[in-house]
């Protein structure tokens, strides 16, 4: 086996007498995404801090694309990407300016910058506005184009920071097809967020951060089996019929019995049984009225509830808040 | 390419950036060029009339030099803006995470501000020129003066970026400037002389750099003794560099976008 593209071992900083990383172990295969999933506040933006180089450790070790983050501290930038939690852009230059400037200062001359620099715009939409000062860019375009910076070398190693917190759905979309693309080409990419569809959809492996200590890892089914899977919820036309539902459901229940609560009908689902449209099949063939019918996915507040024993706090908010805070429930796959 | 040629070229790539923003965002020129022609017109006709100063042929003579060294002072503020700017905005984190020389933000910064000072200096000596001011050197001595400010404004950029790499904000950075620089340009001989201050002022007024400055340029442009003004300014700028120009570096290497 070749070297994993990023390694940590035991890594610890503190700012002051706030311990942002209280040691944590990572590991990344070549060629994979790792998710660093946490709330706000758990060290995540630390961690890709020190393995970009731009801050020190204060203890243990990490490796990317075989540099020390210390002692190879230069060769190592020369093999990665970054796309921090803020887009990184000059407001004052254009586009195509703004992706030139970094090809040059990765010294790959000017032709070259420049041919690079449209091929990006081009891969991210933005060859409309390449032309445009950055300062008259969308959030989700500045977004884009600092994502595209990072990849201006086609770095071995990519770090995205948060990459699509405060994008609108289509953006948030587009980038994570751009990163899946730059994954299938061999990239491996350190990704942090907030969101477990986001790690869900994107990551080979997550490792869940809070407080500054990985609390679990995993595949994300590994996860989601902690958290008890997915869930599904049938509102019954007629609650007398709760007998005739369970046993229609309980071939494709992880639970021998679903439970059953006056009309409403809640149990977690056997991964690769046919999903939600296998349930409505059963339901149709046993002759049961359904009102309404969804898949509940684990949140990453239920994947905290389950790990944590309580619901992640967010930075800055009260602990009495938490109760108030809506345990908003994704409701998808909705059927009609 | 070597470590040198890489930082060479690094340096052009940003100090490139840096000037394309000036017309993109007039604003910020715009005012340090007017401030210091109010200057010269407040000056040359407010208080010029009650300034005594012998040995010069008019006030205006006398103050030109001192206003295009105070002028040349402050041409560093773009850079310690624009650094509080670039740490803010995170740019400072995506340079600090490329193969770039560590010097390069810095430098690029400051070889920006020779190009603004060069405007700026322009500027400063056709107003002199159309409020009066008459040069009265050799063409040698012109171009030596022109070179000995454009080295000022450098060293002075070097403290303005050590300025802004340090300081929490762009608006602290700004005050920390004007705190530091208005009272040092005014405590000298730009544009009072010497001789009227109170004694323990004018203590502070003979080795104040602004002083042999100022008396180094009016040695160059308006004929008046040079003693050892001139070298002497030269080794103020070169020094400033030499201790600023490590700090800044030094500090930029650990910044850390806010
Ligand atoms: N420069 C800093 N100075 C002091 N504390 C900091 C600094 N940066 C981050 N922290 C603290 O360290 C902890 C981890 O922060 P961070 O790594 O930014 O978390 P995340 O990216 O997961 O939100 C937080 O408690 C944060 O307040
Ligand atoms: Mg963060």
């Amino acid at each position: 086996m070749s070297e994993p593209a990023i390694e940590v071992r035991d890594l610890r900083k503190s700012y002051g007498d706030v311990e942002a990383l209280r040691g944590i172990d990572l590991e990344a295969p070549a060629g994979t995404v790792l998710g660093l999933l946490g709330p706000n506040g758990a060290g995540k933006t630390t961690a890709v801090r020190i393995l970009t180089t731009l801050l020190p450790p204060d203890a243990g070790s990490a490796r990317v694309a075989g540099f020390d983050v210390v002692r190879d501290a230069s060769e190592l930038r020369a093999h990665v990407g970054l796309a921090g939690q803020y887009a990184a852009v000059d407001e004052n230059l254009t586009g195509r300016e703004n992706l030139e400037m970094v090809g040059r200062l990765y010294h790959l001359g000017r032709k070259r910058s420049l041919g690079r620099a449209d091929e990006l715009l081009e891969t991210f939409g933005l060859t409309d506005a390449a032309s445009r000062l950055v300062r008259t860019y969308s959030g989700g375009m500045r977004r884009r184009l600092d994502l595209a910076a990072a990849l201006v070398a086609r770095p071995p190693v990519i770090f995205l920071d948060e990459p699509t917190t405060g994008l609108d759905p289509r953006s948030r979309l587009a980038l994570w097809q751009t990163i899946a693309v730059r994954v299938a080409a061999g990239t491996t990419v350190l990704l942090t967020t907030q969101y477990l569809d986001e790690a869900d959809r994107l990551a080979d492996a997550i490792a869940v951060i809070d407080h500054g200590q990985v609390i679990a890892e995993g595949t994300s089914d590994e996860l989601k089996d902690r958290v008890g899977g997915e869930r599904l919820e049938v509102t019954l036309e007629d609650p007398s019929q709760a007998e005739v539902a369970i046993a229609a459901l309980a071939p494709i229940s992880e639970d021998d019995r679903p439970s059953c609560a006056g009309e409403l009908l809640s149990m977690p689902m056997r991964r690769d049984r046919g999903g939600i449209a296998e349930a409505v099949r059963r339901l149709d063939s046993a002759g049961v009225g359904i009102a309404d019918i969804a898949v509940r996915r684990p949140t990453l507040d239920d994947v905290f509830i389950a790990l944590t024993g309580h619901a992640a706090e967010h930075e800055g908010a009260e602990d009495e808040d938490e109760d108030e805070e809506e345990q908003g429930e994704e409701r998808e796959e909705r059927a009609a | 390419m070597s470590g040198l040629a890489y930082a060479i070229s690094d340096t052009v790539v940003l100090a490139k950036r840096n000037l394309l923003r000036i017309p993109r965002a007039p604003d910020l020129l715009i005012s340090f060029t007017l401030q210091p022609i109010m200057f010269v017109v407040l000056f040359v006709y407010v208080f010029g009339g009650a300034i005594e100063t012998p040995g010069f042929e008019d006030y205006t003579d006398f103050l030109m030099p001192g206003i295009i060294v105070q002028t040349m002072s402050f041409g560093g503020f773009v850079t310690a803006l624009g650094l509080a700017e670039d740490l803010k905005k995170g740019l400072i984190d995506r340079f600090r995470s490329l193969p770039m020389a560590r010097s390069a933000v810095l430098s690029g910064r400051t070889l920006a501000d020779v190009a603004t000072n060069s405007v700026s200096l322009t500027i400063m000596i056709v107003v002199g020129l159309l409020v009066g001011f008459t040069f009265d050197a050799s063409f040698a001595e012109i171009v030596a003066g022109i070179g000995l400010m454009l080295l000022f404004g450098y060293a002075f950029s070097w403290i303005f970026a050590f300025a802004g790499i340090t300081a929490s904000s762009a608006e602290a950075a700004q005050a920390i400037g004007f705190m530091a620089i208005f009272p040092l340009t005014f405590a000298s001989s730009s544009f009072v002389p010497v001789d009227s201050m109170p004694d323990w002022l004018q203590a502070f007024a003979e080795v104040n750099p602004f002083t042999t400055m100022t008396d180094a340029m009016r040695a160059l442009w308006v004929d008046q003794p040079a003693g050892n003004d001139i070298w002497l300014a030269v080794v103020w700028c070169v020094g400033l560099i030499a201790v600023f120009a490590p700090l800044s570096v030094a500090r930029y290497r650990r910044a850390v976008s806010r």
